[in-house]
């Protein structure tokens, strides 16, 4: 999956997760940025499901700003599902 | 060492001396008396007619000729609108006072500036049922080359008994006061509530001085510090900032968890068989523990049931209750809001009492001994049901020990409510990061996705069950929760002791020590 | 025993925390909403969540509905081709006027269902009725198909498509009330009540519930948490009506055994139809039948 343009997922909220993504300006590869009210705590872990969710997605090439307020895993998985469909432009049934 | 609760304790710490473990919840009671040697109160005489007032508090603190390695102790029940106890750090600072040992009944938020005195030598030791902030934070991460001593409201009592805490100087803050030193704190613009913590130092100490911003006729009354243990009075024109003194009328929370947690908190009560006519009632001030007072006040009213005594950290909605009639009797060592002062003043069924009666173990009988049922909040609470009420899910100090192990050892039914996870920290765990509390005194752990019973209470569990309610086993419990929350990082830690949580007999229950990482 | 429905708490399908607890509440059953409460621009947003909390989250006893957006809309066919492989125990139609409406609706879950072999009974529909046109039909919608399982007035919506002011006590949709219950009682399906918008009125919601109740209404929707004790308190039978209801069902037992049909208790005639209502009472107080 390609990066095509910024999009952002999620919200500020308590137990939600917000995350931002993008095309890398010069550089190839994954650049994330990681800010978790749990960083100490859980900050692998919410890097690890990030990671599999761009495996499994194919995305090889990102930006991703992300500021975690204590988001479970499968909330993380699914604002990364939304922010990847709509930054390559994939987003179905919605007004975003 | 190993205590019995299986925390590594050291023999003897620097600063402390030797340490005796934690054996268990009434193992050292059983005896009927301590074997620790009491020291006597000062020996103290005054001439007739003469003055006890001074102009200044750094007057009469000068009088009271301090020296280094004293110890000075106060009460918290100014909460977070404290001025005094920084401002007499302040002032032995500027004495050149070093060595100085803190025996404060609590601290919080408004006590940050002590880090300074703390890091320029002027405290050395501490002692407290409580620390919060970033006060907690710094001693965490090891500014103290002495290790803090957490001790609960009732082992406060036992520690001034025994001379463990020796105080040579006691600063009591009281919002009314006459000129021989009788004070109150339930009148005055800065009125705080019952003075319960502020008793025993003011038998015990060496000096004492009573400092108030509300100086009135002699005779002040009620005698919650009564003149034949002060020394000097002194008039401030502010002993601290009333709007965080006593807070508004405490209100419920409207937080659904919270409530949905307290609902099935008080239907364990109802259900638990100690709900009848004359029981006794303790209720947490913090959000779900004191929801279930509103729960149970309707259960009471629609059984017609009534009840003996409130007791503890008292709220309006306490107040509420007495004079409806729910209730015979309060005994209040702390107040929480303005309500209650003025029912402290003016009801005479609202009783004010000392630490000592409220909660210490080695006397004929403390309130806490004849408590039926109390209900307590958690940080984290383990599968052998150890509470820990100190350290934060960082790993750093930020609670109070206050008396939760007081009341949870003295209660026929000790109900904890916590929700089972608080955004991604899990709070049911298979071992606690601090011991304050341990699981043989908790008999219910209450969550919103089920309810926990100790298993040394099997009748207890089966009138529960039998009941309808959701009874889960605790372990599995756990591992539910941490399978939707996932396996945090553990936390690290150095060697290096940074305090002892002392159980109200004054064994060592737990330690905490150094973070590795600071933020 | 029947699902009981005497609450329906709504949850927003895009809100991560009350998603989470939603089945610790004690709501009998839990809509997750992909709806109203959703913005047009997150649509997407809330259903990808509402999936995945769907199969990872546990929501204990409650009955899981989702509702989804009206097929008309841009949103609706997508909901529908994420929520139904995750197979809740309901799909929650809004906004249902005709028996076209609900067809459609079948056809597409039909559709949809072949695909992932999920058998055309396993998830139920409920409808909403939140127009004037809506309640004209509700009585031909009714009995359209058998995987309709209840029927919801949208208070608010229905109100507004009147343009009538809302009023506290109801009475300008106090006939589409009576017709909706009507019709799901005469094919014995649930009616659920209408949500209470001011969450702090604790007493007008009591009286309202009451009012709903003995109208005839299953349960009530709700919007917050802390209605849900308010509500089961309304539904939850009296010790007077168990201990009635005990004594009826108890003799019926013995009567039974004798092979008498139509018997008295305290001089009052029950037949069929009062061994029912007995009946429904003691599972409501969660009272085992075969141990009377």
């Amino acid at each position: 999956m390609k990066i095509i343009k910024k999009a952002q997922a999620g919200s500020f909220e308590s137990s939600d997760i917000l995350i931002l993504a993008e095309k890398p300006k010069d550089t190839k590869g994954r650049v994330i940025q990681l800010n978790s009210i749990v960083e100490k705590q859980y900050g692998d872990t919410i890097l690890k499901t990030v990671n599999a969710i761009l495996d499994k997605f194919e995305v090889a090439d990102i930006h991703l700003v992300i500021h975690d307020k204590g988001a479970l895993t499968p909330v993380i998985e699914a604002r990364m599902e939304t922010v990847l469909l709509r930054a390559s432009n994939n987003q179905k049934g919605t007004m975003y | 060492m190993k205590n019995s609760l299986n925390r590594n304790i050291p023999e003897f710490i620097n600063g402390i001396g030797k340490i005796a473990p934690f054996t268990g919840a009434w193992n050292k009671l059983k005896k009927g008396w301590m074997d620790e040697l009491t020291i006597s109160p000062p020996n103290k005489a005054k001439l007739p007619h003469q003055k006890k007032l001074t102009e200044t508090l750094k007057e009469a603190i000068t009088k009271t000729s301090p020296k280094d390695g004293m110890t000075v102790s106060f009460h918290h029940h100014l909460r977070n609108g404290d001025f005094i106890l920084v401002e007499t750090i302040k002032i032995l600072a500027e004495l050149g006072i070093r060595n100085i040992t803190l025996a404060s009944s609590s601290l919080n938020d408004s006590h940050t500036e002590l880090i300074k005195y703390i890091k320029d030598g002027t405290i050395t030791k501490i002692w407290t049922s409580g620390i919060r902030g970033k006060l907690g934070k710094a001693i965490s991460e090891g500014i103290m080359e002495n290790p803090v001593i957490i001790h609960s409201h009732g082992g406060r009592v036992r520690a001034i008994h025994t001379g463990k805490i020796a105080i040579d100087l006691c600063i009591i803050a009281a919002s009314a006061a006459d000129e021989e030193g009788n004070a109150t704190g339930a009148i005055g613009k800065s009125a705080f509530g019952s003075l319960g913590y502020a008793r025993i130092d003011s038998r015990y100490s060496k000096q004492v001085i009573v400092v108030t911003d509300n100086l009135v006729e002699f005779p002040c009354f009620p005698l919650s510090i009564q003149q034949n243990f002060v020394d000097y009075v002194v008039k401030v024109a502010s002993i601290g900032d009333p709007t965080k003194i006593a807070s508004g009328t405490t209100r419920i929370t409207k937080s659904p968890m919270d409530l949905r947690i307290a609902k099935l908190a008080a239907d364990v009560i109802e259900k638990s068989g100690y709900f009848k006519n004359g029981f006794s009632f303790q209720v947490g001030a913090g959000g779900a523990s004191l929801a279930v007072a509103k729960f149970i006040r309707k259960k009471m009213e629609n059984k017609e049931i009534k009840g003996s005594f409130l007791l503890g950290g008292v709220t309006s909605y306490g107040v509420d209750m007495l004079n409806e009639g729910l209730f015979k009797t309060i005994f209040d060592v702390q107040s929480f809001d303005a309500e209650v002062s003025s029912s402290l003043y003016n009801n005479k069924n609202h009783i004010e009492i000392s630490a000592s009666l409220y909660a210490n173990p080695y006397n004929c009988g403390c309130m806490t001994n004849k408590l039926d049922i109390v209900v307590l909040g958690a940080l984290e609470v383990d599968v052998d049901f150890n509470v820990n009420v100190i350290t934060g899910s960082k790993g750093y100090l930020r609670g109070a020990s206050g008396g939760h192990c007081d009341t949870a050892s003295g209660a026929e039914l000790t109900v904890v409510v916590c929700p089972s996870f608080r955004g991604r920290i899990s709070t049911i765990n298979k071992r606690v990061d601090t011991i304050v509390t341990p699981g043989e005194s908790v008999d219910v752990v209450v969550t919103e996705r089920g309810i926990c019973v100790n298993p040394n209470k099997p009748e207890l569990a089966q009138i529960l069950v039998k009941a309808g309610l959701n009874i889960r086993n605790i372990e599995d419990l756990q591992k539910e929760v941490e399978k939707i929350v996932g396996i945090p990082n553990p936390i690290e830690r150095t060697d290096k002791i940074v305090a002892l949580i002392e159980y109200r007999d004054g064994t060592a229950i737990d330690v905490v020590r150094q973070l590795k990482t600071v933020e | 025993m029947r699902q009981k429905r005497r609450t329906m708490l709504y949850i927003p399908g895009n809100n991560p925390a009350m998603l989470i607890h939603g089945g610790t509440y004690g709501a009998d059953s839990l809509l997750l909403d992909l709806e109203d409460s959703v913005a047009l621009e997150q649509k997407d947003s809330a259903r990808i969540l509402v999936k995945n909390v769907l199969k990872n989250i546990n929501f204990y006893d409650a009955e899981v509905c989702v509702r989804i957006n009206h097929l008309d809309t841009p949103f609706g066919i997508e909901d529908l081709k994420e929520i139904i492989p995750l197979k809740p125990d309901a799909i929650r139609y809004p906004k249902t006027e005709t028996i076209e409406d609900l067809k459609r609706l079948v056809t597409v879950m039909e559709e949809i269902e072949d695909q992932h072999n999920i058998l055309h009974d396993e998830i139920k529909i409920h409808i909403m009725i939140e127009t004037a046109l809506g309640v004209q039909n509700v009585f031909e919608i009714a009995k359209l198909c058998h995987r309709l399982d209840a029927i919801t007035i949208g208070g608010q919506d229905l109100t507004a498509d009147m343009n009538i002011k809302s009023t506290k006590d109801g009475s300008g949709i106090d006939l589409a009330r009576k017709m909706i219950v009507m019709a799901a009682k005469a094919n014995k399906i649930d009616a659920i009540d209408t949500v209470f918008v001011d969450i702090d009125d604790e007493e007008g919601l009591r009286k309202e519930t009451e009012k709903s109740k003995n109208l005839g209404f299953t349960g009530k929707a709700v919007i917050n948490p802390r209605q849900i004790d308010i509500v089961h308190e309304v539904y939850t039978p009296t010790e007077q009506e168990i201990r009635k209801a005990y004594k009826i069902y108890k003799e019926f037992k013995k009567k039974k055994k004798e092979g008498i049909g139509v018997f008295a208790v305290d001089g009052k005639m029950v037949d069929a139809p009062v061994i029912a209502r007995a009946k429904y009472i003691l599972e409501l107080a969660h009272i085992n039948l075969q141990e009377i």
